[in-house]
């Protein structure tokens, strides 16, 4: 009795099955730029790691002798700086320090921040307003106040910027996560589940975080260059990393003295901060569309 | 899939004429709030102390324009929002008392209107038919998922693994039935459900809809704002006005006369069908007044064209309206002696 | 009808380019007296909404690929640019939309919107213009115009925005106006009062309506012609008499036992399976063909003609051939 029903609507084509995140992929590798941008990073990111291994000058050994030579000299393809080490060496060796602040602070405050966001957003009532109202007063400060004044009071050193990087990025990506919680929680498939009978953890677990993760990821990609310049600011500034670790942001600051004898190797580090800092902005944007899952 | 229909019968609690649903002086208000401190400046009149019945195994259809209360009665029935005043009835049972919110939700579902925003991009369609039965911990949720895809006309091969926006509005409506069902509901309340669709492949679904009821012996609630679609498939309606019922009653006395102005209203606004009778003067005037700040007395006076002093000071009372013992309507017309000039001055035998 | 109409479309054919390709309409013919009402009826994707957005120019040129020719009191309206363009837009055609709470601007008062329109293309000034504003806020029958002129979209009621958006659209006494389903989010017992407002204003100001919906019974309610749209291209025309009492297309035969209309409760409802096409590769054949009850060898092979069964009337079925030939 029901056939008429039954063959109903079959005719749709679809092309092949695909998941959502071989979608993603799929949308992500048409777009060259982020593509390009990738492959920077992870280029910078490889050499990072195994910068032990690619056969680098000391980082650390100076000589009085060849201090600031330029860029080209023989044995030195990037130059020194003012204390005659190694340029290329100095910059790989840097770029390992530099990202790692850059980036663990990012992945600590998203865990933290989509944990508070979540929470907040899919509570609601008191305890989102008592969330919300506690991260809207970290975020009265401009971000780089707050690293400043939690770095100076912590004294200078890695963890510390760690830590100080970590609070200043909790409260934007709470907020975030706080938004889209809030708007996936009035959608009425979490009605329907609710309407099931499942509790709220279970909810969240599999109705609400796959499709928060995605949009607060993004937005957090492209906190990771904020990040990775509010720490060479820290550092520039003698509240972050300490001499004589190489790192770009101290780089730039120990060099600022050879601006007018050998401007090219000056500028070097902050070459580095603005193409990487460039290409996760880019990066970011990539994702950002090609996982916006529209229809 | 008679094995439902078993379990139906060890469900049956009150027998045939307990009614499904009783509900009874159900209230909801919203507070708006607004200013610095987040303070309460108005209240909406969501729903205000309606009481109704829904019968075993009938089809129930709520008419009634935007702000009328609609959506938020159902909500409230399936547990969704909290009751601001009144009780549930569930097969004899009150709902907080005998039983617990939890216990009923296993036997009310919902189908909502926007088809899309009702299932989860993130799963596939076979996931998210099978998650209720997996909360409930129910046996083998996804076999139980394929089963209900192949019933409402999916075939789970080719389409158990699909997305959401891989399916057409007609079909996602589909899978929102059969996650409906996976729970095996005793009562289905369906939100404007067809209201999204075209035309021809709404056709389908309120076919399906009839199989559905019949093989799985269930209740709907139908909620639409078609009133050609809700005389098709309910055996009674109950027409809201601004968070009240202003008139129920079985589907051929509602259509073939009209107790309430409203009603009527409702009813000379529907397409003609014939050009040759087209409308020619609108029936009401004006958009349905906030339910911010409803009318006093009759909340309709304000719109009516019979409204006399006695509507603006006194609430009308749900009252038996002609020989149909079951259609009642909250009209002082239609009360006797009730101080309306229209009123019957007989008193009834 | 005179010989000159007002709207031509020719051969109309509109293609959009994207992730994949949608051909949204394919060959599509249709003329409109002055004076006339039309229902353009069809269901989600049967293109009747890209056939007004192309009447106005309005489809992204970048993503679309239009060809045939459209001409409106005797001009070409592909051909036009610049200011030509936007004074046809607004002056000669103007469009009411589906949610006029998107389509009126939030941070202006509806008086200073319609007079803006007005100014732009009369060259008046704003003082005069307000009094125009003012006087098609009262055309369009909105209670205390005065106070209504001050009021923001968002201060007003659906059915009032609607009425706002429709005097909007009259202000320049545009020759022909597109709806665009502008009563379909309103209430019943509002949509009735826009269709009757509708109705008397078109006879006041002798324009020409094309009135797109998806809902035959409004089409009843405000058509002389209809015209049912399906898969991008018109299957059936005529009056609105002919549509309802003799439906010829399968396709609009089933639509209006769907509307359920006078359908006995409990009836077993005569459902058109299937859902329509995705319009990925251009149709050569009959696109009904796989959801029809009467389908023929030769429908899968060819795009079927028009016939014309009647006066003003054509239906492209081969089903009516053979009703000619018989």
């Amino acid at each position: 009795m029901a056939n008429i029903s039954l063959g109903a609507e079959v005719v749709m084509p679809v092309e092949q099955r695909r998941g959502y995140w071989s979608s993603v992929v799929r949308r992500f590798l048409r777009n060259p730029v982020a593509v390009g941008c990738a492959v920077v990073l992870l280029a910078l990111i490889l050499a990072a790691i195994f910068a032990p291994y690619l056969d680098l000058a000391d980082p650390y050994k100076g000589s009085m002798i060849k201090r600031l030579r330029p860029l080209g000299t023989d044995g030195f393809p990037l130059g020194t700086d003012e204390q005659g080490r190694d340029m290329l060496a100095r910059l790989i060796y840097g770029g390992r320090l530099t990202l790692y602040i850059g980036l663990v602070p990012v992945v600590l405050a998203f865990f933290i921040g989509t944990a508070l966001g979540v929470t907040a957003g899919y509570a609601g009532g008191f305890v989102n307003t008592l969330i919300m109202r506690v991260v809207d007063i970290f975020f009265a400060f401009p971000s780089v106040l707050l690293a400043i004044a939690i770095s100076g009071a912590l004294g200078a050193g890695i963890i510390n910027s760690l830590v100080s990087l970590t609070i200043v990025f909790i409260p934007p990506i709470t907020r975030v996560a706080e938004s889209v919680t809030s708007s996936v929680r009035a959608l009425d498939y979490v009605d329907a589940a609710r309407a099931s009978g499942a509790g709220a953890f279970t909810i969240v677990r599999v109705h609400v975080l796959g499709n928060v993760l995605g949009p607060v990821f993004v937005y957090a990609t492209s906190l990771t260059s904020v990040c990775m310049i509010l720490a060479a600011g820290l550092s520039f500034l003698g509240i972050g990393v300490k001499p004589p670790e190489p790192e770009w942001g101290l780089m730039l600051n120990t060099l600022r003295t050879a601006i007018y004898i050998n401007p090219m190797i000056a500028a070097l580090p902050g070459i580095m901060i603005f193409i990487t800092s460039l290409c996760l902005n880019l990066l970011s944007d990539g994702l950002r569309s090609a996982m916006n899952v529209k229809d | 899939m008679s094995r439902i229909d078993q379990q139906l019968d060890g469900r049956d609690r009150g027998g045939p004429a307990q009614p499904l649903i009783l509900a009874q002086d159900l209230k909801k208000h919203f507070p708006i709030r607004s200013g610095l401190l987040n303070r309460k400046t108005a209240t909406v009149h969501a729903v205000d102390g309606i009481s109704f019945e829904v019968r075993k195994g009938e089809t129930l259809g709520i008419v009634g324009e935007s702000g009328c209360g609609k959506s938020t009665t159902a909500r409230l029935l399936i547990g969704l929002i909290e009751l601001d005043d009144g009780t549930i009835v569930f097969d004899g049972d009150a709902v907080g008392a005998d039983l617990s919110l939890k216990e009923m939700r296993k036997s009310v579902q919902m189908v909502f209107q926007d088809s899309y925003a009702s299932l989860n991009p993130r799963l596939t369609i076979e996931e998210s038919v099978a998650f209720g039965p997996g909360v409930q911990g129910l046996s083998d949720p996804p076999k139980r998922a394929r089963d209900l895809l192949a019933r409402v006309g999916l075939d789970p091969d080719r389409f158990g693994q699909r997305y959401p926006h891989e399916l057409s509005g007609g079909q996602r409506q589909r899978v929102n039935i059969a996650r409906a069902l996976a729970m095996s509901p005793r009562l289905v309340i369906l939100d404007e459900a067809v209201s999204a669709l075209d035309k021809s492949v709404e056709a389908q679904v309120l076919n399906l809809l009839a199989d559905l009821k019949e093989e799985f012996g269930l209740t709907y609630i139908f909620i639409s704002h078609d009133l050609n679609v809700v005389r098709f498939v309910s055996d009674r309606v109950m027409v809201m006005y601004l968070g009240e019922v202003v008139e129920v009653g079985p589907v051929e006395a509602i259509y073939a006369r009209q107790a309430h102005p409203y009603t009527a209203s409702l009813f000379s606004a529907m397409p003609s069908m014939d050009p040759d009778n087209r409308t020619l003067e609108p029936p009401l005037a004006g958009d349905p007044p906030n339910p911010v700040n409803p009318p006093s007395g009759c909340r309709f006076h304000t719109r009516c064209r019979f409204a006399e002093d006695i509507c603006s000071t006194a609430k009308p009372r749900l009252d038996v309206f002609g020989s149909n013992r079951d259609h009642l309507a909250a009209c002082h017309m239609r009360v006797p002696f009730s101080g309306h000039s229209l009123a019957d001055v007989e008193t009834s035998p | 009808m005179t010989s000159s109409p007002l709207l031509q479309i020719r051969d109309l054919n509109v293609r959009f380019h994207g992730e994949r390709t949608v051909h949204a309409i394919n060959g599509l013919n249709l003329s409109l007296g002055h004076g006339e009402m039309l229902g353009l009826l069809g269901e989600s994707g049967s293109g009747k909404s890209v056939t007004l957005k192309t009447l106005l120019r309005l489809l992204p040129p970048k993503r679309t690929m239009i060809d045939g020719s459209i001409e409106v009191n005797g001009t070409d309206i592909m051909t036009l640019s610049g200011k030509r363009l936007s004074r046809y837009r607004g002056g000669d055609v103007s469009m009411v939309f589906q949610e006029p709470a998107l389509a009126l601007d939030p941070v202006y008062t509806v008086g200073e919107q319609i007079a803006e329109t007005v100014m732009r293309h009369r060259g008046i000034g704003r003082r005069e213009a307000m009094e125009v504003a003012l006087d098609m806020l009262v055309k369009v029958r909105i209670p205390s115009p005065e106070r209504r002129l001050k009021n923001y979209p968002h201060e007003m009621s659906g059915g009032m925005r609607q009425r706002a958006m429709i005097a909007l659209a009259l202000s320049c006494r545009p020759k022909l106006l597109l709806a665009d389903e502008p009563t379909t989010a309103l209430d019943a017992t509002v949509q009735i009062q826009i269709l009757l407002l509708l109705r008397e204003l078109q006879k006041e100001f002798g324009m020409s309506i094309i009135f797109v919906t998806h809902d035959i019974g409004v089409a009843v309610e405000i058509a002389d012609r209809v015209a049912v749209m399906y898969a991008g291209n018109i299957v059936e025309e005529g009056s609105i008499h002919d549509i309802i009492r003799d439906p010829r297309h399968p396709y609009t035969r089933g639509l209006l036992s769907a509307n359920l209309h006078d359908v006995a409760r409990g009836t077993r409802l005569e459902a058109i399976p299937g859902a329509p096409p995705a319009l990925n590769i251009k149709p050569a054949s009959c696109q009904f063909a796989p959801r029809c009850a009467h389908v023929m060898p030769a429908c899968t092979s060819a795009l079927p003609p028009f016939v014309s069964p009647g006066e003003g009337r054509r239906v492209a079925c081969l089903l009516e051939r053979g009703r000619e030939l018989a």
